[in-house]
């Protein structure tokens, strides 16, 4: 397909960060769960909430894997530096994710009480482990890495786990905590639910204190992830949508409208997102301290031919995508109700 | 070790522990869209509770497939980033569609296929049951295209110089059809077909020997052999294909295959044999003269391409008896298949099938036959290819992460090992477990929305 004088690579900019967007809004609950889900104590408790994301984790999973395959196509040097780079996070990652999959999966198929317990914890402890490596990885972009003059990572592991990665990364726990614990509120009913309620205001102040933390740390020490916005003071628009969206959170949930939480908390995350990519724009990583090093959406892009194949496939792929997915949340709406094929 | 063997064997390892379960998803798929489809045509609740059966068997591995499969998405990056950004443009795209075609659609519709019988009609699972199936075969379709553009690059052109160098797409169907991408996807499908049909039949075989859920045991025997039947002669075809292909699109792994040094007309087959790489001849072994000839190009007394024609140069070539015995050891086991199930066919047709213990016995043993096939055809297939990771463009070695050390990708492979081998340990665990419990027998009389009448059986 041609496209005209489309500007490939921003689009690919853009749909790389829908990707990733997605990812969070979907998959963001499921680790939410897996977070909380060591604060129940009964065995039906914890089935009921392993079941309100049993259909659907694994084609959450998915949008980071479609993701990891778009970025490989659109961006591959921004893939092949940055997965080199991170070697070890992104190995810890992967067994953090293989873990919480399998344990979903196995808890459930025996009932001894020591079975059941070592998959808890498996699931609790790689849904935990995934969300802050993903925080920390969001970090070390944002804050900017050492790269060399071939784009290649200059770094080590440990100059990974800098101050302000671990603080998005504890961020990032307490945006899918509070995400998966009101998705829980709109698949749980009677004491589970009651129980959660009391919860969620625990998870909504943990968030608001990383979140008021992360914004006062990203101001004072990583100026650039704001000049955007500084040059630009209609932006502050999305900012300001983005609190809005938080504050209303309590607001929907004191009033048992726990729907349009769940949608505010989405909008939320589409707002730190859209912010996250507006101010790395047109970088895709950056180069600290040597900026002119960064790889940006030109020196790191496929060709104009490649990035027009992928869009047309993305534009045949992705309303298929969204239709059958919004149709089988569909199908599994409601409350959760436990039978033999149960997890 | 050094870098590069141990990125190969961190490859080979998370490969060959991951391509256990995708063939059994992609088999196990085939079979449950044959069971529920003869559900809904004849109604018998026998195939009912088949397809509940083998749709928790089928689950099973699907969830391990999944688990282990997310790593290979991004072994390319942490390993070969070197190879990552040379071919990304190429590559990754096959990778993408991956993603977009196929793995949205597998854990979409199986969220149904597991969960959503009670929640929605028969058609409507029937069609999720089809979709599940017809994503695992979309990707495979992507990944075995991507693996043969490895193979035979074809509709790309080199652009730019030393390590700015990478593959550009020209033309997307010429990538995608490239020479020998269909007939490796169809040798790949069959085996993965083979794959699922056999379990089937080794868990019926064994039940049978047991004297336990006759009925239903007879039933999935009797559509597992005909699957299995039709994929292992199926695979004499696309085997063939493939290895003509070979011949003509990479005469060094061909040679490789048969141990062939010197370019011979009239090529003699080799049935077994060892090679001896230092003398460059084969010792021992059984040869049919002028076979290989007549199979690779048609002709009794056409010219074979030996190593020393096709790569002159020992570091061109491949590790020659590794690939010769993983070559003779796939070509073996998937005669053995034809036959096993061609005995078993035979026997249930003539209804004797459920005396002859020795033939059950034998059919219980049949699940081992294609995976070792599988992994010895595919370790065939890429070490055949060494030393080049893209035929002819780059070396394997010139793939690597530039910014990787030894002891890191050690540190990963002793912690893939550990996390691969107990979750080996848990599905062969799981899985005797589901075995041993066997089909439900309330799944004889269907319940939940399953229960209701069709529009037209109504």
């Amino acid at each position: 397909m041609n496209f005209g004088s489309l500007d490939l690579n921003t689009t690919w900019f853009i749909l790389i960060g829908v990707l990733f967007t997605g990812y969070a809004m979907l998959d963001g609950f499921d680790l939410g769960v897996g977070a909380l889900h060591l604060f129940t104590t009964t065995d039906e408790d914890r089935r009921v909430m392993l079941n309100a994301i049993g259909p659907v984790w694994d084609g959450n999973e998915v949008w980071l894997v479609t993701g990891g395959g778009a970025l490989f196509a659109a961006f591959p040097n921004v893939y092949a530096t940055v997965f080199s780079g991170f070697y070890l996070a992104f190995v810890l990652l992967l067994v953090a994710l293989i873990f919480r999959a399998v344990a979903i999966e196995f808890r459930g198929k025996q009932p001894m009480r020591w079975w059941r317990q070592m998959w808890d914890l498996g699931f609790s402890a790689g849904s935990v482990l995934s969300s802050l490596l993903i925080g920390v990885a969001m970090g070390n972009i944002a804050w900017g890495i050492p790269l060399d003059a071939r784009g290649e990572f200059a770094g080590s592991f440990w100059s990974l786990l800098g101050p302000y990665p671990l603080l998005l990364g504890v961020t990032t726990v307490a945006l899918f905590a509070m995400h998966g614990a009101i998705y829980l509120l709109l698949k749980t009913d009677g004491a589970l639910h009651a129980k959660l309620r009391g919860w969620i205001n625990h998870c909504i102040i943990f968030f608001i204190i990383c979140y008021a933390t992360t914004t006062m740390a990203t101001l004072l020490y990583v100026p650039h992830m704001a000049a955007r916005v500084r040059a630009n003071p209609w932006l502050f628009s999305i900012a300001l949508a983005n609190m809005l969206a938080i504050a209303n959170i309590p607001r929907e949930i004191h009033q048992g409208r726990d729907w349009r939480a769940f949608l505010s908390s989405c909008v939320a995350m589409i707002a730190l997102m859209g912010l996250f990519g507006l101010e790395m724009y047109p970088n895709l990583v950056l180069s600290n301290p040597e900026i002119l090093n960064s790889l940006d959406i030109h020196n790191a892009a496929s060709s104009p031919k490649t990035l027009a194949v992928m869009l047309t496939m993305a534009l045949i792929g992705v309303p298929v995508v969204l239709a059958y997915t919004v149709s089988i949340y569909w199908i599994f709406r409601g409350k959760v109700k436990l039978d033999k094929m149960s997890y | 070790m050094d870098v590069l063997s141990l990125s190969r064997f961190q490859f080979a390892l998370t490969a060959g522990i991951h391509y256990l379960y995708p063939p059994l998803s992609i088999g196990l798929g085939v079979m449950l869209v044959l069971i529920e489809g003869l559900w809904l045509k004849t109604g018998k609740p026998v195939y009912h509770q088949m397809a509940r059966f083998w749709t928790k068997v089928f689950a099973l591995t699907f969830a391990i497939g999944v688990a282990t499969g997310i790593v290979m998405e991004f072994e390319f990056g942490t390993n070969w980033a070197t190879y990552s950004r040379y071919v990304g443009d190429v590559f990754g795209s096959a990778l993408a569609a991956e993603g977009i075609f196929a793995f949205f659609l597998e854990s979409g519709f199986l969220a149904v296929l597991l969960f959503g019988w009670d929640r929605v009609g028969q058609k409507m699972h029937f069609f999720s049951t089809c979709m599940v199936c017809l994503g695992a075969h979309f990707s495979a379709i992507w990944i075995v295209v991507a693996n043969s553009w490895m193979q035979t690059p074809a509709g790309y052109h080199i652009v730019g110089e030393g390590l700015k160098a990478r593959a550009e797409i020209t033309s997307f169907g010429e990538m995608v059809f490239n020479p020998s991408s269909m007939d490796r996807l169809f040798h790949t499908l069959c085996g993965a077909w083979q794959a699922g049909a056999f379990l089937v039949v080794s868990v019926s075989a064994w039940y049978l020997l047991k004297n336990k859920h006759q009925d239903f045991a007879r039933a999935s025997l009797r559509l597992g052999l005909a699957l299995g039947l039709a994929a292992s002669l199926l695979q004499l075809v696309s085997g063939h294909r493939s290895a003509v292909g070979v011949a003509k699109n990479q005469p060094a792994k061909l040679a490789a295959f048969e141990g062939l040094y010197q370019t011979t007309t009239n090529a003699p087959l080799r049935l077994f044999g060892w090679v001896d790489e230092k003398h460059e001849t084969v010792k021992g072994g059984v040869a049919i003269p002028g076979l290989l000839s007549f199979l690779a190009h048609s002709d009794f007394s056409a010219p074979v391409s030996g190593l020393r024609e096709a790569a002159p140069e020992p570091q061109d070539r491949p590790p020659v008896n590794f690939s010769f015995q993983l070559f003779h050891l796939m070509v073996t086991v998937g005669f053995a298949m034809i036959l096993i199930a061609g005995l078993g066919f035979l026997y249930f047709w003539r209804g004797s099938l459920f005396e002859k213990r020795w033939l059950l016995w034998l059919l219980v043993l049949s699940v081992l036959g294609p995976q070792i096939a599988n992994q010895a055809g595919w370790f065939a297939a890429e070490v055949g290819r060494q030393p080049w990771m893209v035929q002819g463009l780059l070396r394997t070695s010139e793939g690597l992460s530039a910014v990787v050390r030894a002891n890191t990708v050690l540190a990963a492979i002793i912690l893939f090992s550990v996390v691969y081998l107990l979750l080996f340990a848990v599905f062969v665990y799981l899985l005797n477990d589901k075995i041993q419990h066997g089909p439900d027998g309330a799944d004889l009389v269907p319940a939940g929305k399953l229960a209701l009448p069709t529009r037209e059986g109504a």
